[in-house]
Parts: structure tokens; C-alpha cells; sequence
């Protein structure tokens, strides 16, 4: 009796073992392959703008985008200028990932004959279950190379190289609420380093808030607004100026990104159109507009390089 | 209690597993502009002797591709990453009987489960092979993959540059635990 008994615990026992290593083979797997590796959350914008602001994105290491930005004129142009298409205006630029945290770029502006120098780095990155907000740094150095403008005729009046300089600096603060809500401030500073008149400070502070809503796997509805904290009343080339407004459309195809928009600033560069635009929504001042962005892979991951990788397998 | 202590010992020296398998993704037709393939060197595998039970598993987000925004794609449009880590199979070895694990060589193996992608499951049996080598075996097999059947659509645009059968290529390479 004794014995039997503890043969059926002896066999209990063991059966008991054996069916919870049945259930334990996915366990098994799983307890070591998910150390709660906290995944950085990707895509919180389409493309490294927003519209012409920058986005928290940057290019992947060895990523070369080459972007064709464009601005019609304003619709209240009238018949004079087909509302707006006959005095359109262009920003050539590339943009290069050198790793997956730091970008460098440079263009061209067809108006002023602006050229400009980006950088972006990326501070800190979004994580699910950890990081609530991904952190960029964008800055911005530009140079206008219009002819310099007739000074009076005095023997000390020098136009300085260094009044055709301008400095943005910029923090990218972001969050992707979900699949398709993604948000953005931009506490920004730039300078000029010459304005219209002394009375005005050489930095704009302004505050950018932006954001984007998927309507679809491939379309985004965006927007984007510059909020002046200071400098209101500066004036450009003696004309009154605006916060920038843009209201946009984000459209995915392959290695394509457009992004159609409407924006009351002409400027495409950042000293433009966070403090220099002088067209308004309420006056009609209302540009149409496109960012076309191509990406071009220059330097392959290290998974597809001599040969190998995905394609390529011995079989 | 000597039974129940041989018992463990010798269920140890059933289970196979890695970590570093390999999966070759490739959904390129003729009129791809470029190759559609992505490959993912963190398969998780497991395998029991004595049950035939085999289980690969990969995080979506694991597989890399030669263009970055083909991977943002692959995670965001296709495969739908956030909503759906995790890929899947779990099945049996159904011909354990012709494998000798104590004996090097390649046999042929037929295998049988379920495939999980993209939250779908389907029930499938392929075949391929398996390489003793010493205590360890390796898991070799290439099949087709409807994308349909796991609700992985294809835009219209890109229709005839995406194929509609991904070929999925595995590799893994266990060590007996």
C-alpha cells in the first residue's frame, strides 16, 4: 500500500514535469528573447520637414536626400501674376545621414540667392515603454548673395560680408501619440545679424508647435505654426511681418515623399519664414507649394555590403 | 527519486535553441525597380527532440533592409510592426522517425504548424532539411508565403512591382541546450 503510493507520487511527479515542459517550450523562448528591449519608436513624421520646419527625422547613416522644394506666389497676386504661378520660387537641397543620429545638408534658395548649411542630431529617441519623446537639435547657417545694396556716399560706410549672415537654432521636441498623431515644439532662436533698424533685436525667439494626422498608410494631413515671442513688429525690407501658418499634405510613394502645402511664407529657408514673412492668411497672402524629397541608399548597411546579404544567400 | 532526477537530466539533453538564426525575406518580381528583400539575424529557435516540436520566432522590426525607407515601409504599411511584433511558427517535425540525431548527416524533413504573420495565422507544412553535425543541428528550408492569406495588402500603385508570394528562406543553426 505504502509503496503504491509513492510510485503514484513518484509518477505525478514526473507527469506533472513533463506537461509544464510541453508549455514551457514558448516560454522558453520568449523569457530570454524579449529582455523588455525597449523598441525606439520610428516614422513620428514622414520626412525630415514637417513643412519648412524641421521634423525629430533624420536621414538613416549613408542616406542621401535630394530635395526639390517649391513656392508658388501668393494667390491675391491677382490676374497680373495668375494668382500667384507666374512668381514662383525655388530651394535646391541634399541632405546627407552620416550615422543614424547626425545629418548634414546644404542648398540653395532661388529667392535672396540664399545659400545655407543644416545640421541635425539627434538627442534622444522615443522608446515604447520608456522614453516619452524623441529630442533633435536643428541648426541652420545661411548667407545671402544678392549684390550688396548702394550705401550713402560717406568714406566710412562698409557693407560688411557678415551682414549677409543668419543663424537658426532650433530644439525638436516630438512625441507619436499613436499610429497616425504625431506632435512637435520647436523653441527656436534665430539670428540676424543685421535687421532694418537698431530698434529691433538681432534674435527672434519664437515657439513652433507642428503636427501631422495619417488619414491613411500613406497620407498624412500636417501643420505647422512659428510663433513670435518677440520681434512682432520687425519689419524686412521695410515691410510688415507675420507668424508663419502652413497647413500641408504629406503623400508616400515608394522612395518618394511630397508634400503639397499652403503657407503665407514664400521663404523656405529658416531665418525666412520663422521671422521674415511679410504675406498674411487674412490679407489672402496664401502660397501653394511642394517639397519633393527622393532618398538615394549611398553607403549600404553592413548586412548587404561585399555581396552579401538578403539577395545574394548561397543556396 | 532516482527516476525523477535521471527524469530531468536527460529532458535537458533533448532541447536544441538559438538565437541567431537566420530568415531571408524577398517579395521582388520582374518589374521591381529595385530588390524587395530584408533579412533578419535574430531568430529565436527552438527545438525538442523528443516531441518534434519546433518553434522559430522573429521581431518584425529585426529585419534589415539595404534602403532604410523600404524598412520604415516594410514597418509601417506592410507588416504593421507596432500592432504586430512578432512573427511565428509553431509546429512538429511529422517524419522524426528518419532523423537520427545521434548520427551526423543531412535528412530530409517534413514539418508541420502554425504560421503567424501579421496577426493572421494559417495552418502550413513544408519541407526542407536538417543537418546533425555533432550536438548540433541546423534547420535549412525556403518556401512561398502568400501575402494575401495574412492580410499583408499591396497598393494598387505599386502592385506589379511587389510581389504577391514573399519567398521566405530560413537558416538556423541550434546548439543542444
Amino acid at each position: 500500500m505504502r509503496k503504491s503510493f509513492l510510485l503514484l507520487f513518484l509518477l505525478s511527479v514526473i507527469s506533472a514535469k513533463s506537461f509544464a515542459q510541453a508549455d514551457s517550450l514558448m516560454d522558453m523562448l520568449n523569457d530570454k528573447s524579449s529582455p523588455a528591449k525597449k523598441q525606439a519608436v520610428s516614422a513620428t513624421f514622414k520626412a525630415t520637414r514637417i513643412i519648412d520646419g524641421p521634423s525629430v527625422e533624420s536621414l538613416g547613416a549613408g542616406v542621401l536626400d535630394f530635395r526639390i522644394d517649391h513656392r508658388f506666389g501668393a494667390l491675391n497676386q491677382g490676374a497680373a501674376n495668375t494668382w500667384g504661378i507666374d512668381d514662383a520660387t525655388t530651394y535646391l537641397g541634399l541632405d546627407y545621414g552620416i550615422t543614424s543620429w547626425l545629418m548634414i545638408g546644404g542648398g540653395h534658395s532661388v529667392l535672396n540667392h540664399e545659400d545655407n548649411g543644416t545640421l541635425k542630431i539627434k538627442l534622444l529617441r522615443q522608446r515604447q515603454g520608456g522614453m516619452p519623446i524623441s529630442l533633435s537639435y536643428a541648426g541652420e547657417i545661411s548667407v545671402q548673395t544678392t549684390p550688396a545694396p548702394a550705401l550713402p556716399a560717406s568714406d566710412t560706410a562698409k557693407w560688411y560680408f557678415s551682414n549677409r549672415l543668419y543663424y537658426t537654432n532650433q530644439l525638436l521636441i516630438a512625441r507619436k501619440f499613436s499610429n497616425s498623431i504625431s506632435f512637435q515644439l520647436m523653441p527656436t532662436v534665430v539670428h540676424y545679424n543685421l535687421v532694418d533698424s537698431a530698434k529691433f533685436s538681432n534674435n527672434t525667439f519664437a515657439l513652433g508647435v507642428g503636427g501631422r494626422v495619417k488619414v491613411s498608410k500613406r497620407i498624412a494631413i500636417t501643420g505647422e505654426y512659428y510663433y513670435r515671442l518677440n520681434n512682432t513688429d520687425l519689419l524686412y525690407n521695410g515691410q510688415k511681418t507675420y507668424n508663419t501658418l502652413s497647413l500641408g499634405i504629406d503623400i508616400e510613394t515608394g522612395g518618394h515623399v511630397f508634400q503639397l502645402m499652403f503657407t503665407n511664407s514664400q521663404g523656405i529657408t529658416d531665418r525666412m519664414f520663422i521671422g521674415e514673412t511679410t504675406d498674411s492668411w487674412a490679407k489672402g497672402g496664401i502660397h501653394f507649394g511642394f517639397n519633393i524629397s527622393r532618398v538615394f541608399t549611398v553607403v549600404k548597411p553592413k548586412e548587404f555590403r561585399d555581396g552579401g546579404g538578403a539577395g545574394n544567400t548561397k543556396w | 527519486m532516482f527516476f525523477v532526477v535521471a527524469g530531468i537530466s536527460v529532458s535537458f539533453g533533448q532541447k536544441y535553441m538559438t538565437r541567431t538564426g537566420k530568415i531571408i525575406f524577398d517579395a521582388t518580381t520582374k518589374s521591381s525597380p529595385e530588390k524587395i528583400s530584408g533579412v533578419n539575424n535574430e531568430v529565436a529557435t527552438i527545438f525538442d527532440a523528443k516531441s518534434g516540436r519546433v518553434i522559430f520566432q522573429v521581431l518584425v522590426k529585426s529585419f534589415k533592409f539595404e534602403r532604410e525607407l523600404m524598412e520604415e515601409h516594410f514597418n509601417e504599411n506592410y507588416m504593421e510592426s507596432d500592432k504586430f511584433p512578432k512573427s511565428d511558427f509553431d509546429g512538429s517535425i511529422i517524419n522524426l522517425g528518419e532523423i537520427n540525431l545521434a548520427k551526423d548527416g543531412v535528412y530530409n524533413a517534413k514539418v508541420k504548424g502554425k504560421l503567424t504573420i501579421h496577426g493572421e495565422s494559417h495552418e502550413v507544412e513544408e519541407t526542407g532539411t536538417i543537418t546533425v553535425k555533432g550536438n548540433t543541428v541546423s534547420f535549412k528550408a525556403r518556401f512561398s508565403v502568400k501575402l494575401g492569406d495574412y492580410k499583408v495588402s499591396i497598393p494598387s500603385l505599386v502592385a506589379d512591382k511587389v510581389s504577391k508570394d514573399a519567398t521566405i528562406t530560413l537558416e538556423s543553426e541550434l546548439t543542444q541546450k
